[in-house]
């Protein structure tokens, strides 16, 4: 009943009584593959043409009989398409019976490129041997134009990636110092560790000469990434290597940074960062250390008995965020086999295993079984700590160590 | 190291058997060589690998400056040598893999025993009177060929490539892995590959040794075959009637008894 309901259906059209349209209908199969808006080929396995389209002939130029059984669909490749096939499309087509998505370039018998995008099919027997290589041919001069932009874009874009990376290495390079200074009777160490190649961190450390014997240091963390915080961190690290030269108190030093920082930028854009600032000075059997810091994390100190707590600062405040921030100061004294670690928070906030911040507590308990321990040795086994996040390192991270060998030889 | 990861080692055949490792070429992987294992698996013991940065290899362990030069491929089919403890091997090289089997076997020839030849050219770029078959050009247009058809190439296909560790044995259905290859460690291949010249490391082959090409090859045509030949001392040229660069796949049964033939030789 249905079927006599679509008859009807149609019926009521008329088209089927218009011999205009039942003409169409019986367009012939013979006509559709040879004048098909797309070329056909057929080959025998070993890629000799058995069969092709007119439509293919004529954008090729080719009678069917130049062609036919004489030639392989390899022979209209241009040469690199022609290797291309042999190691790829071949092999693929053999083992897997299927091919597509093709981007391929046919010659003309004049020379001429035809730019094309090819699918081919195995078609087997009964028996499932394989028996042809049907292939299906469309002009992709349009698309080909469009794909070379597409890749030449790529390109473009791959080459500013690696100039972008290289200016922010060597930026990255030049706001932290290339080797420390050697320090008579101590060992000092650092490292850095970039979140991104891509972008400038906003971590930094120096370490240098002050008058009277006596050593300036400092590890800081200014707000933000990239270009930006590349300025604050050089106009930081520079303001404190000249405070540290006419002020002996750690926290005079650090009230300078906040006057500059806050004179620097107001408004609508501040700019601030988190310091540790300190004065050593050695003695004949240690070295007392004077320290400042503003809203950082604490350094540690990992004695020469293998303990290991936080010279805590509380109550600084971050530098360059209010006109009078208030800073806070530490003095200890090191023994021969006592270390002190100065880091960033890229530390202290690293995702373990995915979701966990790597706190504070946690380091102390990592530090504990660390020491005692040397500068070289702690920053080495840090950095290994870090590495052992991976991508769960998603901040700079720096690290300063300082440490009074237990030979107090220098 | 783990050279077997890293190689993506599969043994298969007879232990009692003497040992073929087969080296695939350019462009696909160790299942090139899938229509030829069984026949050879009945007499030999067969191990097949992955050059790194193709088919089931270890990715990391890719380096465009190691794998810049064939020597490269050459030290890690000795590697796989070494970590399975393989001597007296018959190494069949395809295609570039045989100037590979041809580096190693002149480093360590203590390892290997003989030689097999697959479609070899030892230098597929015109010099002088010598006839590669191709021009700089060519080769050139080749690399264009490779960037244009990586286009769509997806750093996304590469869980769905490399993830499935337990590998569907041989004669297993293959998956949409096959041949493909991430498209930088493509090119500098294809560069290796294409580039290379190794005409002069011919006559230094000490192990007996089987060249074997097919009757039309585009890319090995029958000159360079016999060129090869008359480079290696003592050497055997065996032509197959087979069309095409991969006898392997277009000649199985051809390829399989000229291998078993020669290793039964001697």
């Amino acid at each position: 009943m249905m079927c006599e309901a679509d008859d009807d259906a149609l019926g009521d059209t008329g088209q089927d009584d218009d011999p205009a349209f039942s003409a169409l209908l019986e367009d012939s199969v013979e006509d559709l593959y040879e004048h098909a808006p797309c070329g056909y080929l057929s080959t025998l396995m070993d890629g000799t043409i058995a069969k092709i389209n007119a439509t293919l002939l004529d954008w090729l130029g080719y009678r069917g009989e130049d062609l036919v059984g004489r030639r392989r669909f390899a022979d209209l490749l241009s040469v690199g398409g022609r290797i291309y096939h042999e190691t790829h499309i071949a092999p693929t087509l053999s083992m897997h019976g299927e091919i597509g998505g093709l981007a391929l370039e046919l010659r003309a018998s004049d020379g001429t490129r035809l730019p094309v995008m090819v699918t081919s099919v195995v078609k087997t027997g009964p028996d499932g041997t394989a028996q042809l290589i049907r292939t299906t041919i469309f002009d992709a001069r349009d698309r080909r134009a469009y794909e070379q932009e597409l890749l030449r874009a790529r390109q473009e874009s791959d080459r500013e990636r690696e100039r972008v990376q290289k200016l922010a290495t060597t930026l990255q390079r030049s706001l932290l110092p290339p080797v420390l200074p050697v320090v008579p009777g101590m060992e000092v160490a650092a490292y850095y560790h970039p979140a991104s190649t891509d972008a400038v961190g906003g971590d930094f450390y120096d370490l240098f000469p002050l008058a009277g014997g006596t050593w300036g240091f400092f590890l800081g963390d200014v707000s933000g990434k990239g270009a930006p915080a590349a300025a604050v961190t050089s106009l930081a690290r520079y303001t404190l290597r000249a405070a540290a030269v006419s002020h002996r108190d750690p926290v005079a030093v650090l009230h300078v940074l906040n006057t500059v920082l806050n004179h620097e930028y107001h408004g609508i854009d501040p700019r601030f960062c988190t310091v540790l600032y300190g004065v050593l000075t050695p003695d004949a059997d240690g070295c007392s250390l004077a320290m400042a810091g503003g809203g950082h994390p604490p350094a540690a100190l990992l004695g020469a008995d293998g303990s290991a707590r936080f010279l805590e600062l509380p109550g600084g405040q971050l530098v360059g965020a209010l006109p009078d921030a208030h800073f806070a100061a530490v003095e200890v004294r090191l023994e021969p086999g006592d270390t002190v670690l100065l880091y960033s928070d890229g530390l202290t906030e690293a995702r373990t295993r995915g979701r966990v911040r790597h706190s504070e507590e946690e380091l102390l308990d990592f530090l504990d079984t660390v020491g005692p321990t040397t500068a070289p040795a702690v920053v080495a086994a840090v950095a290994a700590l870090l590495a052992g996040f991976g991508e769960g390192v998603d901040d700079d991270t720096a690290l300063l160590a300082l440490s009074i060998p237990v030979s107090a030889e220098p | 190291m783990d050279v077997r990861g890293r190689n993506n080692v599969v043994s298969t055949g007879r232990d009692d058997g003497p040992t073929l490792l087969l080296a695939h070429g350019f462009g696909c992987d160790q299942n090139l060589w899938r229509l030829v294992v069984p026949a050879l698996a009945e007499r030999f013991r067969v191990v097949l690998f992955d050059h790194v940065g193709a088919g089931r290899s270890d990715l990391s362990a890719w380096s465009e400056e190691k794998y810049a030069t064939l020597d490269g491929y050459a030290s890690d089919v000795l590697d796989v040598c070494r970590e399975l403890d393989l001597r007296d091997v018959v190494l069949v090289g395809h295609s570039v893999s045989a100037m590979i089997a041809v580096l190693a076997a002149n480093r360590d020839p203590s390892r290997i025993a003989k030689l097999v030849l697959l479609t070899p050219s030892p230098c597929y770029v015109d010099d002088g009177d010598y006839r590669g078959g191709f021009s700089r050009a060519d080769i050139d247009e080749l690399l264009d060929s490779l960037d244009s058809n990586y286009l769509g190439w997806s750093a996304v296909m590469a869980p769905v490539i490399m993830g499935n560790p337990d590998r569907p044995e041989l004669g297993t259905e293959l998956t949409e892995s096959f041949c493909r290859t991430d498209p930088a460690i493509a090119r500098v291949f294809a560069q290796t590959t294409f580039l290379s010249d190794n005409r002069a490391d011919l006559p230094a082959v000490g192990v007996p040794t089987l060249v074997v090409q097919c009757a039309q090859d585009a890319i090995a045509p029958p000159e360079v075959g016999r060129y090869v030949h008359e480079r290696i001392p003592g050497s055997e040229l065996v032509t197959l009637a087979a069309t095409g660069h991969c006898p392997q796949l277009s000649a199985p049964e051809e390829t399989a008894a000229a291998i078993t033939a020669f290793v039964g030789s001697r």
